[in-house]
């Protein structure tokens, strides 16, 4: 017998397991039902909700879609969405304690921003196929310096032990990173030159007389290959929690329920007798703890699960592009990829074309001398 | 052998005159079909796709009422390579092949992006932020 449809899509949460976690909305596993991909349909089910959205943190809910096409987004949210950062760190001078990869893997991590359009419009650096690198242009790099030096407070006290009072440059910042705009850039960067996405990142300390001096290289990279790239600090889902109630809560019971779950999500109100009764008020603030189920008195009562196909995504931008604008780049990213790849089928197909035709020329070939050598 | 990607190969046979320059663009095609293949049954190997796309592409194939199984697999973590199977039931074998499959799953995954695109533009567009007192986590 078929659970019912309203049921189908919760998975079940017991103390110690988990129930009916496989998604079952495909062609021929219903009786009597089409589960067939249909476009319109997708389109009068499918929702988006938003909750918030801040240009450094979007949550939003997908609503009727399947696990396979969240986690596809939010694995291309994190690893396939282009972003600028620094590739290469040329060394003048570092004469402070941390050593130039240390520093130079650092500097690498710092989230940059600047003028968004001119970021996207960046072209890639491609690193020629031979040893010696291409040339970097105006179009796929982005050069930026850091010089600073520590000096000695000349109007410090004698008595002064603060490093702030005695000495002068011995924070290196994320902010003192200078952005030097070449061709183009010049008018791209105009407004939005590229700087720290977080100005207040501590890079290094110095003491009187280091220095460190360095030109930096940018360019645009995707997370897959490093980190570094990555548009996204947190990108994630999870599933809209759901709590059942099968049989009344009412009086200190109910009270004992709610604090079994984090504030907001079960509410005691008052019902018509005056008698106090446990609801499920907020179920987006569960996270599902199964404390519950622990207790004996709610045995058989209550009932524990997550909707499968209601998504709640977090994402939080490192701050290059806004949060909502990297979701629509990974769902952008996810079309190129089924055109680029439907463009390879079809050079597969001529491929495999062409080589029989070739095999048949071949035989048809070797049969003609054949007959040739027969009449001989 | 109606097939619908069959119809897209036509002229193919005549156009000798450009072997040179097709044998140059079929150099970097990132999909063959690996041995074994059948008339409704074949097994494709991607380079440089991983689960990404692979869990994907199957949950959409698997919608396909034509398809009898799907299945995708990373042969080795070191490799980049995602294999992805297809079957067909018999009785649809006269007018679809598995490419057929793979190409209908790949325009189903192009559509729904669209209207993800769609919905979530409108949604946003339709939304204003409340501050900081919202929702937690």
């Amino acid at each position: 017998m078929p659970a019912p449809a309203i049921r189908r899509n919760i998975v079940g949460v017991t103390a110690e397991t988990v129930t009916n976690v496989s998604s079952t909305d495909f062609p021929g596993h219903w009786p009597g039902e089409d589960h067939s991909w249909n476009i319109n349909h997708f389109r009068r089910v499918f929702k988006v909700k938003f909750y918030r959205n801040t240009p450094l943190l979007s949550q939003f809910d997908l609503i009727h879609t399947d696990a396979a096409i969240a986690n596809t987004l939010r694995r291309i949210m994190i690893a396939e969405v282009p972003t600028l950062a620094i590739e290469s760190v040329y060394v003048s001078n570092n004469t402070s304690i941390i050593q130039d990869e240390v520093l130079a893997h650092r500097l690498g991590l710092v989230p940059l921003r600047g003028d968004k359009d001119a970021l996207r419009g960046l072209s890639w650096y491609l690193r020629g196929e031979d040893v010696i690198p291409r040339e970097p242009t105006d179009e796929d790099t982005v050069v930026l310096y850091l010089k600073k030096t520590c000096e000695r407070n000349p109007e410090a006290k004698k008595t002064d032990t603060d490093p702030d009072k005695l000495y002068t440059g011995h924070n290196v910042y994320a902010s003192d990173i200078v952005f030097e705009p070449a061709g183009r850039q010049i008018k791209d960067f105009a407004h939005d030159p590229v700087r720290a996405a977080n100005p207040d990142i501590l890079i290094a300390k110095l003491r009187p007389g280091q220095e460190i001096d360095l030109t930096m290289h940018c360019v645009k990279g995707i997370g897959q290959d490093h980190a570094k790239f990555s548009p996204v600090a947190t990108a994630s889902y999870r599933l809209l929690p759901d709590i059942k109630i099968k049989k009344p809560i009412r009086g200190k019971a109910a009270e004992r329920f709610a604090a079994c779950f984090p504030k907001g999500v079960i509410a005691v109100r008052e019902g018509e007798d005056g008698q106090k009764e446990a609801v499920v008020d907020n179920v987006r603030n569960d996270t599902v703890s199964r404390e519950v189920l622990r207790h004996d008195e709610f045995k058989g009562i209550v009932e524990l699960g997550r909707v499968r196909d209601h998504f709640i995504f977090s994402v939080e931008s490192t701050g290059q592009f806004d949060a909502d604008e990297i979701f629509l780049s990974a769902v952008g990213t996810l079309k190129a990829k089924t055109i680029n790849l439907k463009r390879d089928i079809y050079k597969m197909l001529r491929k495999q074309a062409l080589d029989a035709k070739r095999a048949r020329e071949a035989v048809e070939e070797a049969t003609e001398e054949a007959d040739v050598m027969d009449t001989q | 052998m109606d097939s619908k990607v069959e119809n897209v190969l036509g002229g193919m046979e005549e156009d000798d005159g450009e072997l040179t320059t097709t044998e140059e663009l079929l150099s970097d095609i990132r999909i063959m079909t690996l041995p074994g293949e059948e008339e409704g049954s074949a097994s494709f190997e991607i380079i440089g796709e991983d689960h990404t796309l692979g869990n994907a592409l199957r949950y959409i194939i698997m919608k396909n009422p034509e398809v009898e199984f799907c299945g995708y697999s990373i042969p080795h973590p070191s490799e980049d390579k995602m294999n992805i199977r297809i079957q067909i039931y018999p009785e649809y074998w006269e007018q679809t092949r598995p490419y057929d499959a793979l190409m209908k799953g790949l325009d189903d995954l192009a559509d729904l992006c669209d209207h993800i695109t769609h919905a979530f533009k409108e949604a946003r567009d339709n939304f204003t932020d409340p501050g900081d007192n919202s929702e937690q986590r």
